[in-house]
């Protein structure tokens, strides 16, 4: 069950999903929410082209962790919730598949904003 | 001189004399950071698959992104997901991670405002497009299953 | 004429700074009159440590001055929040007159140059000028929440922590106020609000030629030309544009903003902010003036005057720059020695809270 070419894979897909967005915000000193939404994007084409599972096979967690995976559960979602509930699917489907990510973000973040206040940064990083 | 030739032409000349940076150190500490935060997730996934054997992988995913997130959550609130963001560069914003931490550091950095007004209101300000794009591209995904 | 010339030449009788930790490590640490260990001051939000640091800093320069608070007849001041709220809260604390200003952070220059007009003109005795920034807050304001993990690009400057304010006054002492120019709003087309330096530096270029064409004088008359905050790439653009309208700035050319940061601290092209020429000129340029280092100085504070909604609407950024040229008055080096030690002497409490 352990496998250490889950981890390996993980790490040199995960990372080269990085390293490209690296590159854009290198060249177009694009935004975190414009980099977020391009790679959400991204991974909803992934799965409406059916590449993106036979993507999260081979590179496990690599294709879940980053954004790509979010994105693609969303249409996932919808497309499944469509065929099994009909037009209802369109709209409920998306949420439903990624709510836990959603919920535990927005839950998370409230909680921490709750307990924690922001620091003045370092200068130097 | 006409303005407008005058202003293409000094953003011409800003242009050349920015420094150049060197692309290579930025683009392996992305890697890097963004390598190891997949690899992560992986160990929670495995976690969750050995005690969790009943558990579908759709499920056990959620369960570990979950996870991650609240981690990113709490290290936003310790400040050091900020230090780890100015190193890692994309690194830290692709993964869900970057998401997480889009909401919960404006939470944290308008709570003076106060609950409601603050961290509720403005938790959204940078992730507000992914929930907006992330909803009307899923509809969106939904018709194309309706028709296909 | 944008130049004005000051015909009785105010005296600039006090100079008072204080400034955050991170900028209290940088090569001016000495000339600081105080330094801040905690920049929260011990308030619950940093607009509210903003207002007690520009607070401490006016009390501080009115304490060094010699002066009671009631002694002032005006408080010129401005910073860069929203409806410059840190000065105003600032003058309801201080109850002093207050003339709010705002030319993003050239507001130090202008708010010391109409000062100096008041007194010159007879309207005013004593005057207190004065601004300062705070990083946290200004951050909040116009870029991203402070725990929010993104990367700088290299063009980026750090809003400094810290401020600086000058009473000034027919008093004599041993720095005059000679002449001030206001500067006219250029723009150059940049619109990358990370790149500050480039799009206020036209704008520096403008009021320097202006003014020393005013004057009649060459850039090799002053010890010390001094703009803002317009960082090392924007230094480097305004010497090339002032060689272009041949101009020379050469060894006697600073910036306030690459002054202010150590080398090692990474900081990008260095300081930003109105509190980065007020600190600089109250506390280095304040002490080598009034010891006689210096004899005439030009301090050209830089503003940007945009705003986040401006700048989302892809407006490009306009600059400011105003300028006041400093001179020595005293005698000779010995004689100021006196004046200025029986000057420290006045300094009731370094902390300068009331």
């Amino acid at each position: 069950m352990f496998n250490v070419w889950d981890y390996v894979i993980s790490f040199l897909v995960g990372g080269f999903i990085c390293f490209l967005g690296q590159i854009l915000v290198i060249r177009t000193k694009i935004t975190t929410a414009r980099i977020l939404v391009l790679f959400l994007v991204i991974g909803m084409v992934l799965e409406v082209f059916n590449v993106y599972a036979p993507f999260r096979e081979f590179a496990k967690a690599g294709a879940a962790v980053p954004i790509i995976g979010f994105g693609a559960s969303l249409a996932r979602g919808a497309i499944m919730a469509t065929k099994e509930y009909g037009v209802i699917g369109i709209f409920t489907g998306g949420l439903t598949a990624t709510a836990g990510g959603i919920s535990m973000a927005i839950f998370a973040s409230f909680i921490f904003a709750l307990i924690f206040s922001s620091k003045t940064k370092r200068g130097g990083h | 001189m006409d303005k407008q030739k005058r202003n293409t032409n000094y953003n011409i000349y800003v242009e050349s004399k920015i420094p150049k940076t060197k692309a290579w150190p930025s683009l392996f500490k992305a890697f890097l950071v963004g390598g190891l935060i997949c690899a992560i997730g992986q160990g929670f996934y495995d976690l969750y698959s050995y005690f969790f054997p009943n558990l579908a992988e759709s499920e056990l995913t959620s369960c570990m992104l979950m996870t991650i997130i609240f981690i990113t959550c709490f290290l936003t609130g310790l400040g050091i997901y900020d230090v780890i963001g100015a190193w890692g560069g994309a690194g830290s914003v692709i993964p869900i991670t970057g998401f997480s931490n889009s909401i919960s550091s404006p939470a944290i950095e308008f709570k003076k405002e106060g609950i409601i007004y603050g961290i509720c209101v403005k938790m959204f300000t940078i992730a507000g497009p992914v929930i907006v794009c992330g909803v009307v591209g899923s509809i969106i995904c939904g018709f194309v299953g309706l028709f296909n | 004429m944008q130049t004005i010339k000051l015909k009785n030449k105010p005296y600039l009788l006090a100079g008072y700074s204080m400034v955050g930790p991170l900028e209290g490590k940088g090569p001016l640490k000495d000339y600081f009159d105080y330094i801040l260990k905690d920049d929260t001051l011990k308030e619950k939000t940093f607009e509210k440590s903003e207002r007690k640091l520009l607070q401490d800093i006016i009390v501080g320069a009115i304490d060094k001055a010699g002066l009671k608070i009631t002694d002032i007849d005006f408080f010129f001041g401005g910073d860069l929040l929203n409806q410059i709220v840190s000065s105003s809260y600032t003058a309801r604390e201080l109850e002093i007159p207050f003339i709010g200003l705002y030319s993003a952070c050239a507001t130090m220059a202008e708010s010391l140059a109409l000062a100096s007009i008041f007194v010159d003109n007879g309207l005013a005795e004593n005057v207190v000028a004065g601004t300062c920034t705070h990083f946290s807050s200004a951050e909040r304001q116009y870029r991203f929440p402070l725990e929010l993990g993104n990367q700088r690009p290299p063009t980026a400057q750090w809003t400094i922590t810290g401020g600086g304010a000058s009473v000034i006054s027919k008093t004599p002492s041993n720095i005059r106020v000679s002449a001030v120019t206001f500067g006219r709003v250029v723009d150059f087309g940049i619109g990358d609000v990370n790149n500050m330096g480039a799009a206020m530096a036209p704008a520096a270029c403008d009021t320097i030629r202006e003014h020393i064409k005013n004057m009649g004088r060459t850039a090799k008359d002053y010890d010390l030309i001094l703009t803002g905050d317009l960082g090392k790439l924007g230094s480097e653009i305004l010497i090339d544009l002032m060689e272009h309208d041949k101009i020379i700035l050469g060894k006697n050319y600073s910036d306030c903003g690459c002054m202010i940061y150590d080398k090692t601290e990474r900081v990008f092209m260095g300081g930003s902010g109105a509190g980065c020429s007020a600190s600089v000129l109250n506390s280095y340029i304040f002490k080598k003036l009034s010891a006689g280092d210096f004899k005439r100085i030009l301090l050209v504070s830089t503003g940007a005057l945009m705003s986040t909604t401006t700048s989302q609407q892809g407006d490009t950024i306009p600059g400011i720059a105003h300028a006041v040229e400093l001179e020595f008055a005293g005698a000779n080096k010995t004689n100021l020695k006196v004046n200025f030690s029986k000057d420290t002497n006045n300094v009731k409490s370094k902390k300068g809270g009331k």
